[in-house]
């Protein structure tokens, strides 16, 4: 098909950044039959979900950290396990708090239900009308993920039939449930966890997930939508469970790119885009930051929808009020992260010898109120003096991510601005942000500091500079009700398609957005084959 | 020997009763099961005799695992009635009543046994745990919910001969309770309180006790009934049991409407049969709106009771309308070879339309030949759903055996 439509040689697509959505479209475009290239500005692929050594034998997820939404039909249809990917369920979780006691999440329901009943017996059996109603909303949103948004404004067939598909599926929870969805979509984590819990503590650990990644504070609104966001994946069809890639983040793009060099796809690294050229119109390829220049019928753009729009192409090829409304679009870095080399497993002497729950997600922040502070110095133009963070040794299940008997932590930090009050991002601000972190888990940790062995420290600055993501926001743009379904990344153009002829978006700015789900990659490569009429690979 | 003491819930998530230093040892096959938060005994030496110790002699079950709620104070009978369907301004002081209760949308949360202690206070013994509903429905109710499952230790003593072990273990003036009666009696030294109710649907008597007296109760019962026959049995025998008498299993024949997460799969009382606990006649109850509503209209799918050819349990089966398997009418919710009846006997959920006893069914069974599977399309009749009720179980005074 290529060699014939042009002289030189021109690609059916150019993907523009190999990040993990972007490999998800190459995989399904090259499964299609298309000739495919997949250009990345770093000398490594994945974007955000790598594994990188940057001490020894020591294997960080730099970015992202944890895995669960990475849908398992995509798993299937581009056969990941056959290219070595691996995902592995954690074996629970628990929040320190600052008087010594601790609150541990089990697998097994029963120690779990006791474990809750320690702090509150009441919590302990209303955590089950909890998980019942997430699991309600989940069920009704999750069909929504692998499927395109209708546009509310179309009166073509396939919208028409895809808003009916949202009304019936609405319309069928009856009118209670219809009303708490909506509540759902727009209230906050802590209004919605009041309805369930009366102790501090479950509440706090609870709301963690309606933070992450997201620049608002567990009292604002839109909040509890981001909670359930997290509670949308699943791991060999257990609801909300979360997991390591064995090997790192990286081994999901790893797989990625390995199923689509096995169809035929070729990768390009170093290969940094400067512009997405338009003529007529419609888009005719890409030129690189050294000049040359990439021709293609079709353009993927993995970047984010600012990053896209505002740096990759010519405002002169876009229509002005989707400019606008490109601008606006809210993608705020909140988030920070550390990757820890540790000399050998931390103490931890608020959680009894022997307990699972430190294979898992550990946090230390034990109220509402503790992290409403923390997201109100962001908000100040500083990092949380007392920050939420979210800590994981992979190392304890991952035999492969550290030498035997060494240690590998990944700490996500929740709230780091973009940019400081006090001045510019630089070495020493890095480094105190990094010790504000590291005194945090001491508190926890006797003993900790000195089994640091090297530890790299990234601001919301770092991630934008190194993955590309605009403010380092890890979403590509803030998960609310104004930036989500038919609105997402902007009204109107939710459908992966955009102004330009040929040019698509592909990363998690459109729909359903962030979170290593693969859904916005896969999404997009089946609108382009419907354009191009064509049929995906099931 | 008892680590459950010492062992934290991560390492020991499932509690032990305190009749398990004395059923551990007798439970030949190792088949334990988690009932409710306790590690429970499935069988002690073959399903078959305990069953039989059921229908023929005495037995008996630890029944500790079942949760139970303290319900007392001044508003405590006006709570139970707007709780519960049944009214429960007509239960006297020392008798106890099946009941059930239901959501805002007349979904039925549970089923369980209501006994009146006092006055003013009551237990309330049921199948899951539900603190968070009933606190919520205490709201304005001068009224303590408390949960007491590990305060009390309960023993299921049923069988024709188990008034005869009460008698031998000097417990004859048990004798004189009529079915839902409660009396307080002394085992040996230990005050026991005992009611007689069951789920067998035999002759059986429920001993409650304290704790610390349970394995003295367990002895003397065990002792006195060398010469009934008595033998301790596991929940897989007292199950086919249950289902000959017609009674539901929580979350096997219905889910409680706490935990359905799908549309459509919680289930009214009409639809359940229980329709009968219902009394509009009382005045308010929770979920009464709704099921005037479904009372008028009428249920769409109902539980009944189905007498199946062939002895071949109907595990899991869907129903059709014919042999054809063209139109479903719905499915098997529990299946068991009754080896009293002789009968191949199943509980289901069907449509309305072939609800009315004495309607046939097709049912879809899956045979094991020698790991060779075949599929059997079995004709069914809608019956009573108690499949047995002996005259002996309502004697009173019962008869020797």
């Amino acid at each position: 098909m290529s060699a014939r439509t042009a002289p030189r040689r021109e690609h059916d697509a150019i993907i523009v950044g190999a990040g993990h959505n972007g490999l998800v479209a190459a995989c399904y475009l090259a499964r299609a039959g298309l000739d495919v290239l997949v250009l990345e500005r770093n000398p490594f692929v994945g974007g955000a979900a790598v594994s990188r050594r940057l001490y020894g034998e020591f294997t960080y997820s730099n970015c992202s950290y944890v895995c669960s939404l990475l849908r398992p039909e995509i798993i299937r249809a581009l056969e990941l396990p056959k290219f070595g990917l691996q995902i592995i369920p954690y074996e629970g979780g628990c929040t320190m708090m600052r008087d010594g006691g601790h609150l541990a999440l089990y697998d097994n329901h029963d120690a779990l239900r006791r474990e809750i009943g320690r702090h509150s017996k009441r919590d302990a059996e209303a955590y089950e009308r909890y998980s019942r109603d997430v699991m309600r909303q989940c069920k009704f949103i999750k069909p929504m993920l692998m499927r395109e948004p209708p546009d509310p404004t179309s009166f073509k067939p396939r919208d028409i039939a895809e808003l009916l598909f949202l009304a019936r599926r609405f319309h069928g929870l009856g009118e209670r449930r219809m009303a708490d969805t909506l509540r759902f979509w727009t209230m906050s984590a802590a209004d919605f966890l009041d309805e369930y819990f009366e102790s501090e503590i479950v509440k706090a650990h609870f709301a963690g997930s309606s933070i992450i990644g997201t620049a608002l504070g567990p009292r604002s609104p839109g909040t509890a939508y981001v909670l359930l966001h997290h509670y949308m994946g699943d791991i060999d069809d257990t609801v909300g469970a979360w997991g390591f890639a064995r090997g790192g983040m990286g081994a999901i793009s790893n797989a990625l790119a390995a199923s689509f060099g096995a169809s035929g796809g070729r990768i390009r690294a170093d290969a940094p885009v400067a512009r997405i050229l338009v003529k007529g119109g419609r888009t005719r390829g890409v030129v690189l930051e050294d000049g040359e220049e990439l021709a293609a019928r079709l353009v993927l753009s993995n970047l984010d929808v600012r990053r896209t729009f505002l740096r990759t192409m010519d405002p002169q090829d876009l229509p002005p009020d989707f400019l606008r409304q490109v601008r606006n679009f809210k993608i705020r870095g909140s988030s920070g992260k550390l990757n820890i080399a540790l000399d050998g497993l931390p103490r931890f002497p608020a959680i009894p010898p022997e307990s699972p729950c430190t294979r898992g997600d550990m946090h230390v922040t034990d109220t509402i109120e503790m992290m409403e502070r923390a997201y109100d110095d962001w908000k100040d133009g500083r990092w949380s003096r007392a920050p939420y963070i979210d800590m994981l040794i992979p190392s304890q299940i991952d035999p492969t991510m550290a030498p035997n008997g060494k240690h590998y932590m990944s700490v996500f930090v929740q709230y780091c601005p973009y940019e400081l009050a006090e001045g510019p991002w630089n070495d020493t601000r890095r480094r105190a942000f990094g010790d504000t972190v590291i005194e945090t888990i001491a508190r926890h940790s006797p003993g900790f500091k000195d089994l640091i062995l090297h530890a790299e420290i990234r601001t919301p600055w770092d991630i934008e500079n190194e993955v590309g993501l605009t403010e380092g926001n890890i979403f590509q743009g803030e998960l609310t009700m104004d930036q989500l379904l038919f609105n997402r990344p902007i009204p109107g153009y939710a459908q992966y398609r955009t102004p330009v002829a040929g040019v698509y978006l592909c990363g998690s700015s459109a729909h359903p957005g962030g979170g290593v789900m693969g859904a916005p990659g896969a999404n997009a490569a089946r609108a382009v084959l419907r354009d191009l009429g064509r049929k995906a690979a099931a | 020997m008892d680590d459950s003491v010492s062992a934290p819930h991560f390492l020991k998530p499932l509690l032990r009763t305190p009749f398990h230093r004395r059923a551990r040892p007798l439970c030949q096959v190792e088949e334990f099961i988690a009932w409710a938060g306790y590690s429970t005994v499935d069988v002690f030496t073959t399903m078959e005799q305990e069953y039989f110790a059921i229908r023929n002699a005495a037995t008996l079950y630890d029944l500790t695992p079942m949760v139970k709620y303290r319900i007392a104070g001044p508003d405590a009978l006006d709570y139970l009635n707007r709780l519960i369907t049944r009214d429960v301004t007509k239960l006297k002081v020392g008798r106890v009543a099946y009941c059930i209760w239901c959501d805002d949308a007349g979904l039925l949360i549970d089923d369980g046994t209501l006994f009146r202690l006092s006055e003013r206070e009551f237990r309330l013994c049921t199948a899951m745990r539900q603190i968070d509903w009933l606190a919520a429905a205490a709201i304005g109710f001068d009224v303590v919910v408390e949960e007491v499952t590990e305060q009390v230790a309960a023993l299921a003593l049923q069988g024709p001969t188990s008034a005869s072990v009460l008698r031998a273990a000097g417990l004859d003036a048990a004798m004189r309770l009529k079915p839902f009666e409660i009396g307080h009696f002394e085992a040996g030294a230990a005050p026991v309180m005992i009611s007689r109710t069951g789920y067998t649907g035999d002759l059986g008597y429920e001993l409650w006790m304290n704790p610390a007296d349970a394995e003295a109760v367990w002895d003397l019962l065990m002792t006195a009934g060398r010469t009934w026959g008595l033998r301790p049995i596991g929940s897989r025998a007292l199950n086919v049991a249950r289902l000959e008498a017609g009674f539901l299993s929580p979350n096997v024949d219905f889910l409680s409407a706490l935990h359905t997460i799908r549309v459509g799969t919680g289930r009214n009382p009409f639809e359940l049969g229980l329709d009968w606990l219902l009394d509009f006649g009382k005045g308010h109850f929770n979920g009464r709106r709704a099921l005037e509503q479904v009372r008028r209209a009428g249920p769409s799918v109902r539980l009944v009771g189905l007498d199946i050819d062939g002895n071949k349990p109907a595990h899991d089966a869907l129903i059709y309308a014919g042999a054809s398997a063209r139109r479903r009418l719905g499915a098997v919710t529990s299946a068991v070879w009754s080896p009293t009846c002789k009968r191949n006997i199943a509980l289901a959920i069907v449509d309305a339309s072939h609800a009315a006893l004495g309607s046939t069914v097709w049912v879809e069974i899956y045979l094991n030949r020698e790991l060779v599977w075949e599929r059997r399309m079995a004709r069914a009749r809608v019956v009573d759903r108690v499949f047995f009720a002996p005259e002996r179980r309502r004697a009173t005074p019962p008869a020797d055996f």
